[in-house]
């Protein structure tokens, strides 16, 4: 590990009280969320794919802490922790992997599809690679503009293959757009390791032909997370070219929940595992006289409470109703109706349409029904 | 009322709803410096600047991801494509994302995005320069979708589609670009979607023609008259999405036969959907099958015969009515 980081921008000092004690409490809730989000997985209410960020913390908060309130985020489908930490209801990214009315995205998006406008948490997004051109398009609206806005755009080491990858970096330094690109490298791309998936391995090199220069952090660390990515906004911002970021670090669950793991060793796991971000900069607040260990049991005492919240406030949310199915796929202007999509149609319906019944509370997925049970989870009790 | 080209009126619009809104911008491949491969775009460089009208690499998906992230932060992008085969690299940013990001993020942001191609056969451009392909994007939840035939139309809906809040799949097509027409000189004049032109008044059949088809379709219905004493209704849909299926089917109950031709393939394409509609919607009206006249079910050929055979011609259409009406 150590060779990988001799070439970030060195360790500063921790930052004052508050703000270090900040960035802990978040990184403490982004862990605890996880760490329910798995459990309600396994109880099965939450459905899908979920992607854990355990072990990724620093990163996220490192990173996310570098931004203004203005600037556009913009990650992957592992993106939980980068909405939490912009500051989005804990209760509502709850609510959103239960697909309950009162999530983020009212139920549409589930885990991979997180989305905050207000936080300017411009999604978590399903397609490996699909995120870079439209973080390139955030930074081209804000020079257009005029707008001192930057944007950082999260993901993974497996994206860096993409065609979108090469393809936005060209684009970005060819259009002087104010844009951070960051590449979680967790060192694996699902279950393929970045030695197997990538010709190139210092993956911060991988802009360079493109003309984007990159720099490194050690994405275990809190503090160089956010002191490359500070200095990367600002050449963004302030030099208007863009920056590849490469933060080092780990997943310590697997890719998903559906994951065996058996492309890694225990050994290695239990490595990074001593580098553990919490732990690492927990003691560091207390070696420095920020925290007693009383204090720093209160944060996770307060982490988990906002969690069981989280999860009450879920659970109490109710199911989109079938009338919800057709809503906002478009934005109903000035244009005549006609057949949009199957009911948006005339105002008048044709013969068919009348008789779907979409209104009838004794569809299988109704409120009453879903109150109580999804279709899946119907399923996954049958599996049993 | 001014007569000009498809493409001028085209080129009419963009400018037009350049001068009109400041966050109109357009990105293309050569639509600036060399003025757009059909040319499409000349002169707006040289009167909008390169902050507005940008030449870009070959890097489709690129672009128009790029115009779906600059969609979601206040601007109004309008993506060029060269043709509309190389839309499908950029299929990605338009399916999974242009479409889906105001539904899959629960409404909080809309997309006002236009991606305009031109399709079509008849330039021997073989099979990755030809294709016809409104049925790939009709098939899609979340998309516009427009196929202008005439001049008038052409201008009339990429205003609608600029001005619009939702994301525009803009067919255009190759023969059209140097077809002439009269179009409104009023600087407002727009084309809602969701309107059908009726090209055509007739009584004994109708013919609904897709992006070029319904000039061919107009002349087959000409022809009909003069020498079959067939009076077609021709309808122009001019919008897939919305899709005006009402004036179609008020056409259909009165024709009580339908014809419909397109320049794409024949499974899964446009016609197929809409034969389903109206079945669904009118089959106690008919008393014919309806026809289908369509490209021919293979990759666009080179070879100037073989490609004049594989996509629909005046004769076809005709054959196509003489038998609907069981005069064949």
């Amino acid at each position: 590990m150590a060779e990988h980081v001799a070439d970030t921008a060195g360790h500063a000092g921790l930052p004052a009280a508050d703000v270090a004690r900040e960035w802990l409490e978040t990184m403490t809730l982004i862990r605890r969320f996880e760490e329910r989000a798995g459990e309600m997985y396994a109880k099965a209410k939450v459905g899908g794919f979920l992607h854990l960020a355990i072990g990724e913390e620093a990163t996220i908060v490192g990173s996310t802490r570098a931004l203004r309130d203005a600037d556009y985020l913009i990650s992957t489908y592992r993106s939980h922790g980068h909405t939490l930490a912009r500051g989005s209801d804990p209760n509502r990214v709850m609510a959103e992997l239960f697909g309950r009315v009162d999530g983020l995205c009212k139920g549409r998006g589930g885990s991979m599809h997180m989305f905050d406008l207000e936080k300017r948490f411009m999604g978590g997004y399903g397609i490996v690679g699909g995120n870079l051109p439209i973080a390139a398009g955030f930074a081209l609206a804000s020079d257009y503009l005029g707008l001192d806005e930057a944007t950082l755009c999260q993901f993974g080491d497996g994206a860096s293959n993409q065609g979108t990858f090469g393809e936005t970096m060209n684009l970005a330094a060819l259009w002087s757009l104010p844009v951070v690109f960051m590449i979680t490298n967790n060192r694996f791309g699902m279950g393929t390791a970045l030695e197997r998936h990538s010709a190139m391995t210092d993956l911060l090199r991988k802009g360079e032909g493109f003309g984007v220069p990159g720099m490194r952090c050690d994405g275990m660390d809190v503090i160089d997370t956010y002191n490359v990515t500070s200095e990367a906004l600002r050449i963004a911002r302030e030099e208007r070219r863009p920056v590849l970021v490469e933060a080092l670090t780990y997943r310590f669950r697997g890719h998903s929940m559906a994951d065996p793991e058996e492309y890694r060793t225990k050994e290695q796991v239990d490595e990074w595992r001593k580098r553990d971000p919490l732990v690492v900069f927990g003691d560091q607040l207390v070696a420095a006289g920020i925290l007693d260990d009383a204090a720093r049991a209160q944060v996770d005492h307060d982490a988990i409470a906002r969690v069981d919240a989280a999860v009450a406030f879920a659970d109490a949310s109710p199911h989109p109703g079938p009338n919800a199915l057709y809503d906002d796929i478009y934005v109903l202007g000035d244009q005549v109706r006609g057949w949009y999509s199957v009911d948006e149609r005339t105002p008048t319906p044709h013969r068919g349409e009348d008789e779907r019944g979409m209104d009838r509370a004794d569809l299988p997925f109704s409120d009453e029904h879903a109150a109580t049970q999804t279709p899946s989870d119907a399923a996954r009790a049958d599996a049993d | 009322m001014a007569v000009m080209r498809y493409r001028e009126a085209l080129n009419a619009a963009l400018r037009e709803e350049m001068a009109r809104d400041p966050n109109v911008l357009l990105m293309g491949e050569d639509i600036g410096v060399f003025n757009g491969a059909f040319k499409v775009t000349a002169g707006l460089l040289e009167e909008f600047g390169e902050k507005r009208v940008r030449d870009t690499p070959i890097s489709e998906n690129t672009i128009v991801g790029m115009g779906v992230g600059a969609a979601m932060t206040g601007l109004r992008p309008v993506v060029e494509l060269m043709t509309i085969n190389f839309s499908l690299l950029a299929m990605d940013q338009i399916v999974n994302h242009a479409a889906t990001i105001r539904y899959m993020f629960g409404g909080q942001v809309k997309v006002p995005l236009v991606v305009r191609m031109p399709q079509g056969a008849g330039h021997q451009l073989g099979p990755t320069h030809s294709h016809s392909w409104e049925a790939l994007f009709l098939h899609v939840p979340g998309l516009l979708v427009a196929v202008p035939t005439t001049a008038a139309d052409a201008k009339g809906l990429l205003k609608s589609a600029i001005r619009d809040d939702n994301p525009v799949v803009f067919i255009e097509h190759e023969y059209l670009y140097g077809q002439r027409g009269e179009v409104p000189d009023d600087d407002d004049f727009t084309v809602r979607f969701g309107e059908a032109a009726i090209r055509r008044e007739g009584t004994d059949v109708t013919i609904v023609g897709i992006s070029r088809m319904a000039l061919t379709a107009a002349r087959a219905a000409r022809t009909l008259s003069d020498k079959h004493g067939i009076e077609a209704e021709v309808i122009d849909p001019r919008t897939l999405r919305p899709l005006d299926l009402d004036t179609i089917l008020e056409s259909v109950r009165k024709t009580n036969r339908c014809v419909i031709v397109e320049e794409g393939w024949p499974h899964g394409g446009v016609g197929a959907n809409l034969a389903a509609l109206i079945t669904e919607q009118a089959f106690d009206e008919l008393d014919a099958p309806i026809e289908r006249v369509t490209g021919a079910d293979v990759p666009m050929p080179y070879s100037k015969p073989l490609e004049q055979i594989a996509f629909p011609h005046e004769q076809q259409i005709i054959d196509a009515v003489l038998h609907s009406v069981g005069e064949r």
